[in-house]
């Protein structure tokens, strides 16, 4: 019984980790220039399928994942300063659809290279995996979560110590005054658009030995990090870690004890009945807004 | 404490047809906090019906706060708003507007996605025929109604002095003439009272003249108007009564020539 | 400005003759086909854009209600053997009640919260219909009765005489098609020339104006949510008797997200415009074909280079460019209509 439901914490706090880093670039983004940006699940995509064909090549693995997280960097960097600056005055919705397309575009360029198939990454470990009260663990799980641990204390230490990240924090709060204080507003933006993508393609690398990679496992992953990120409410960088976190075990215990078809349902049924009695998320803000 | 307003305070007959009588307005220990900030504050006062009320107080004094609240856009932490004795505190805007309670904005809200007539027209919108399958089916009735719509939102357009925007969309208008349009759109729905949220900010002094003029002809036709503003002239020109606030809280109140004289309204303008 | 083609030129009027050209200009089973499918996406997303392109409420789930329809109709023609009128009818009520009630809690939601609440409503629908199989044959998809009335069977296989003249199925289904989105975009323009047409406007103008002059504007958003709702219903169920085998591929995210990119690319709030949206966004896999494993990518770049300089969308844009061109003449144009 406990075993089980060791289990399927497990499983649940594995994925809720892989969640909780692509909440965290949808949050960065959002709150940098107020984009829900739904190219977020391609940088996963990139950062598996990039280390796989590095590898492939013969790179040593870690240096293929940073080489991997470098090629989505500039991706991101790209994405902000080819296809989302210049729109900048547009529409919300035609923001959306600006950042569907690089997604569509990103996903085909993805097929052109590397194809169809799924393809797994070799475990970063040798040992694969390891018993705790009787429960199984990947060893892979480890890497995750010490991974998203160390993602999370380094981007918490970026906000409050460095000027670059509390320039970024300036900037979500009010940007006129950020921008009188003398911040680069697009500049700005664009880090948000690349830390992005970093921790994307972070999530992908250390994601694919367990979840397999493919051109267009993007979609999804994308879509469960922008529930997470709004579960948390928008903007929030514990809500999205938060969030993450709740929506990986709330799924791994409804594959485990109620049906594994309707996992994937778990995240937007969350969603709906958060958003109904909290309509800004779990750690949104509550102002009332202003005429 | 304030008692209940009574129903004899002098009204002025209406003259004209279909408007409305001119609203009476208590307010009573009304408040409400921001956080930390108390931007209304045990707040008590009472606006004859068929007056100009001037509500005046340096920025972030509660003025908008207070519009928010009486006219149902905010929820009021404790106290009560009666209009005609009614208890309305709490109730949405849009029933608030058909007791003839209406308003315009600090902060233009017009819908920069119409034309000026349209806007207006909005205006009418509880006057009008809103049958749904009339709609659907574009009934002639309903094309007659529309006329007569669009004919009553171009005589107001001409009231408020718009007369050179009848045919001009909303995103091409000059500011002056948006404040304009916001009134034309307010008086639509013919008010028994209308609370205007600085009128006169951002106009040059021949328009600020305009409007002075325009008050007052919108107040001789009976509808109480309610009036949050910095011009002092234009203030104590018009102002039958003026309420003056200071951090969410009454400072004074009385005619023009009273305030005028307040030590303390004068210390609080003077000594910042 | 106006978001629309200057007002003089009368637009039902033109799509008829434009409808009535395709047949004469294209007539081949091929074209037929696929002008019939873009005519009833069209039909679609002029329903859709009364909630998004008036009312300024975004649905990132508008397809699930349009394959709701669809295998509404499919099953109780199928299972319950009802004729296709009826059962196209009671699928549309039923997608109007849903919409209603789940339209009550989630159009109070705003900005992002609502995109992200009609996402989530349209992926739990895909996945209901994905896995109850028993109903909705799963992931296979199941065969629709080809369309009819009274008796009168409507098959792309089929020929007909009219007035002497042999008429293929494909070119019936396609007069029907045209036909319905011809009503489509009559009734939508009634409604938006109506007093509660005005009211949606405002909503995206500004709520709090039309709140503050007596617009109860939840109810207008609800109303607008389920007409838009029943649009995509009846629209798919069409389509289920048209195609006469049905997937959930319809109700997917991707489909949702093709009606909204319809919307957004042929310009939002102008019903002609999403009509020209839906013909180039459907005719362009037909066109990037060519491309084979290029498609996708050359997809998304067109859509993004699209929205990075039409922001307001094809048919606005354009018809601002021209409004810039003959100032004189648009601007004396107007309120006949
Ligand atoms: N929606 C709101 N959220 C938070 N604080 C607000 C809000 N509206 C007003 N305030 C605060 O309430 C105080 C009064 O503001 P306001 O009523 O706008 O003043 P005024 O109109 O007199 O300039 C200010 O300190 C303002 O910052
Ligand atoms: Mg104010």
């Amino acid at each position: 019984m406990f075993a089980e439901f060791l289990q399927y914490l497990f499983s649940g706090v594995t994925t809720g980790a892989i969640y909780a880093l692509v909440a965290l670039g949808f949050t960065l983004v959002y709150n940098a220039s107020h984009v829900i940006n739904f190219a977020q699940g391609e940088f996963i995509m990139i950062g598996g399928m990039a280390t796989l064909s590095l590898l492939g090549m013969g790179v040593p693995m870690p240096l293929a994942i940073g080489l991997a997280i470098l090629l989505a960097a500039v991706l991101g960097a790209l994405l902000h300063q080819l296809a989302i600056a210049p729109a900048r005055q547009a529409d919300v919705v035609t923001l959306i659809i600006i950042t569907i397309g690089a997604s569509i575009f990103l996903r085909g360029l993805a097929q052109v290279i590397w194809g169809k198939e799924y393809h797994a990454l070799p475990s970063f470990s040798e040992q694969e995996s390891i018993e705790v009260m009787g429960a199984v663990m990947y060893t892979q799980s480890l890497w995750i979560l010490g991974v998203t641990t160390l993602l999370v204390l380094a981007l918490a230490l970026f906000f409050t110590r460095t000027l670059v990240g509390k320039a970024i924090l300036a900037t979500s709060m009010n940007r006129q005054a950020a921008r009188l204080m003398g911040v680069r507003i697009q500049f700005v933006v664009m880090l948000a658009f690349t830390l992005a993508a970093i921790l994307g393609a972070v999530a992908g690398a250390v994601a694919s030995p367990i979840t397999l990679t493919s051109y267009d496992i993007g979609i999804m992953l994308g879509l469960k990090g922008f529930v997470a990120a709004a579960i948390g409410g928008l903007g929030s960088g514990v809500g999205a870690v938060v969030g993450g976190l709740l929506l990986g075990i709330a799924e791994a215990m409804t594959a485990g004890y109620i049906s594994s078809d309707y996992k994937d349902a778990v995240a937007f049924l969350l969603i709906l009945v958060i958003l109904l009695f909290m309509p800004r998320g779990l750690f949104g803000s509550r102002v009332a807004e202003r005429v | 404490m304030h008692a209940v307003p009574s129903q004899n305070d002098p009204v002025e007959p209406d003259e004209e047809k279909g408007r409305r009588a001119g609203a009476d307005l208590a307010v009573l220990s009304l408040s409400k906090a921001f956080g930390g900030v108390h931007a209304v504050e045990d707040l008590t006062f009472h606006i004859r019906a068929g007056a100009i009320h001037a509500v005046i107080g340096p920025n972030g004094a509660g003025k908008t706060t207070l519009f928010n609240l009486i006219t149902g856009l905010y929820q009021p932490d404790r106290g009560e708003v009666l209009l005609d004795g009614q208890p309305i505190q709490g109730m949405a805007p849009e029933r608030l507007a058909r007791r003839g309670m209406s308003r315009t904005f600090q902060n233009l809200q017009v819908c920069m996605n119409m034309s000026a007539v349209e806007n207006v027209m909005l205006g009418r919108h509880l006057h009008l025929k809103r049958n749904f399958l009339a709609a659907l089916l574009r009934w002639p009735s309903l094309r007659r109604s529309e006329q007569a719509c669009r004919e009553k939102a171009r005589e107001l357009l001409r009231f408020v002095g718009c007369e050179a925007y009848l045919e001009a969309e909303a995103s091409a208008m000059p500011y002056g003439a948006l404040k304009r349009l916001e009134i034309a759109r307010a008086l639509a729905t013919e008010p028994g009272i209308l609370l205007l949220d600085e009128p006169a900010a951002g106009l040059n002094s021949a328009e600020t003249a305009a409007l002075e003029r325009l008050v007052v002809r919108i107040a001789d036709q009976g509808v109480t108007v309610v009036l949050v503003e910095h011009d002092m002239k234009l203030v104590m020109a018009i102002s039958h009564q003026v309420l003056v606030l200071d951090y969410g809280r009454k400072l004074a109140e009385g005619t023009p020539e009273e305030v005028r004289h307040n030590p303390d309204v004068i210390a609080a303008y003077l000594g910042g | 400005m106006r978001l629309s083609v200057p007002s003089k030129i009368p637009g039902l009027p033109v799509l008829a003759i434009v409808l009535l050209l395709v047949p004469i200009v294209l007539n081949d089973e091929f074209y037929l086909d696929i002008a019939t499918q873009v005519a009833l996406i069209a039909a679609t997303v002029v329903g859709l854009n009364l909630l998004v392109g008036y009312a300024g409420q975004v649905s990132l789930g508008h397809a699930a209600f349009f394959a709701l329809g669809a295998y509404g109709s499919a099953i109780l023609t199928g299972t319950y053997g009802w004729t296709p009128v009826p059962a196209l009818l009671c699928a549309a009520l039923l997608v109007a009640t849903l919409a209603w009630l789940v339209g009550r809690p989630i159009l109070r939601l705003k900005g992002h919260y609502l995109s992200m609440a009609t996402l989530g409503l349209g992926i739990i629908i895909a996945i209901i219909i994905n896995n109850e199989g028993w109903l909705t044959g799963g992931p296979d998809g199941i065969p629709v009765a080809p369309f009819s009335v009274m008796g009168f069977e409507l098959s792309i296989f089929d020929e007909y005489q009219v007035l002497g003249m042999t008429v293929s199925g494909a070119l019936a289904w396609y007069a029907l098609a045209g036909v319905l989105l011809l009503l489509a975009v009559w009734i939508a323009q009634n409604l938006i020339d109506s007093p509660i047409g005005r009211a949606l406007r405002a909503v995206r103008g500004s709520e709090v104006a039309a709140r503050v002059v007596g617009v109860d504007t939840s109810h207008y958003k609800l109303l607008i949510f389920v007409i838009s709702a029943v649009y995509a219903s009846l629209m798919g169920s069409f389509f289920a008797h048209y195609t006469g085998f049905i997937t959930p591929q319809l109700a997917t995210f991707e489909h949702s997200i093709e009606l909204i990119t319809i919307v957004v690319l042929g310009g939002m709030g102008s019903t002609y415009g999403v009509i020209i949206g839906a013909v180039l966004l459907l005719l362009l896999p037909q066109l990037l074909t060519d491309f084979h494993e290029y498609e996708m990518m050359m997809f998304g770049l067109i859509l993004m280079l699209t929205m990075i300089f039409m922001p307001r969308g094809l048919l606005p844009t354009l018809s601002g460019l021209l409004q810039r061109s003959w100032p004189r003449r648009v601007r004396s144009s107007g309120q006949e209509d």
